[in-house]
């Protein structure tokens, strides 16, 4: 029998490898792969509280969160191909028009 | 230790190492396949969740359509080494050790104070039980999906469509 806190302790870790790859990176491609990092930590805690409440719910809403995932892969990757065109670099750094 | 208790500590280790993994690689292109592998060990997790159809599912949709779609975008662009490299003059890399760890334990520090028992006789996220809860009760957000899906769809369209000259 593995204890509920167990999955949320495995959840924590990995989101917090997330945000500190998204802290970390400087590559916008990579960026955003550990954004699915977080995002999957956050599925992984939904479906462990799911199960130990004996509830669907929480399997209902991982579901919404892979396809709101799929759609943010999709709109990032193009808003990628379009900064790249534009700047040739994917450094985040380097797109800074908005900076004063 | 249970034969479950190992089963966790296995698939934990798959998943912790893929991901930090991700974080060490430079190569964009390593990252997206130890993000694969995270992938892998999470829907092996969720299995073990009783939650079946969600493990086919990050794994046929995530480790599938989605990482393949980064793969493809990577392979397309040329992505020079400097590029990828961190940056030790900025700040922020200084900052994230402490930011780290500050998050890591707040998050530990409230999770450890969960404490609940699995309820008995649960049938677990089966294809039919998903479904049915999916198409009557939980129809609107279904279906506000769908919506979001097209708008992705058409949003990604025009982002990466070239201008006319």
């Amino acid at each position: 029998m593995v204890p509920l806190s167990w999955y949320l302790a495995l959840s924590a870790v990995l989101f917090t490898l997330g945000a500190v790859g998204v802290f970390l990176k400087r590559n916008i491609i990579s960026m955003l792969l550990c954004l699915e990092l977080m995002l999957n930590a956050a599925n992984l805690a939904f479906i462990a509280f799911s199960s130990f409440f004996g509830q669907v719910e929480g399997q209902l809403f991982v579901f919404l969160v892979m396809t709101v995932a799929a759609a943010e892969a999709g709109v990032g990757l193009a808003i990628v191909i379009a900064v790249f065109r534009n700047r040739e670099t994917l450094d985040v750094d380097e797109s800074n028009l908005l900076k004063l | 230790m249970t034969f479950e208790q190992i089963l966790f500590i296995l698939f934990a280790g798959i998943v912790v190492g893929g991901a930090a993994s991700v974080l060490l690689q430079r190569n964009p292109l390593y990252s997206a396949f130890s993000l694969i592998t995270t992938f892998v060990g999470l829907a092996c997790l969720y299995v073990t969740l009783k939650a079946q159809f969600l493990g086919v599912v990050q794994i046929v949709v995530y480790a599938g359509a989605i990482m393949m779609l980064f793969v493809f975008v990577i392979m397309l662009l040329n992505i020079r080494d400097e590029d990828t490299a961190v940056d030790p003059n900025r700040f922020l890399v200084y900052l994230t050790i402490p930011l780290g760890a500050i998050l890591l334990g707040a998050l530990l520090y409230v999770v450890t104070k969960v404490n609940l028992a699995q309820p008995t006789g649960d049938e677990g996220g089966t294809v039919e039980r998903i479904g049915t809860n999916l198409l009557t009760k939980y129809l609107l957000p279904f279906e506000a999906t769908s919506v979001l899906i097209l708008m992705a769809v058409v949003g990604a369209l025009h982002l990466a469509k070239r201008e006319k000259e």
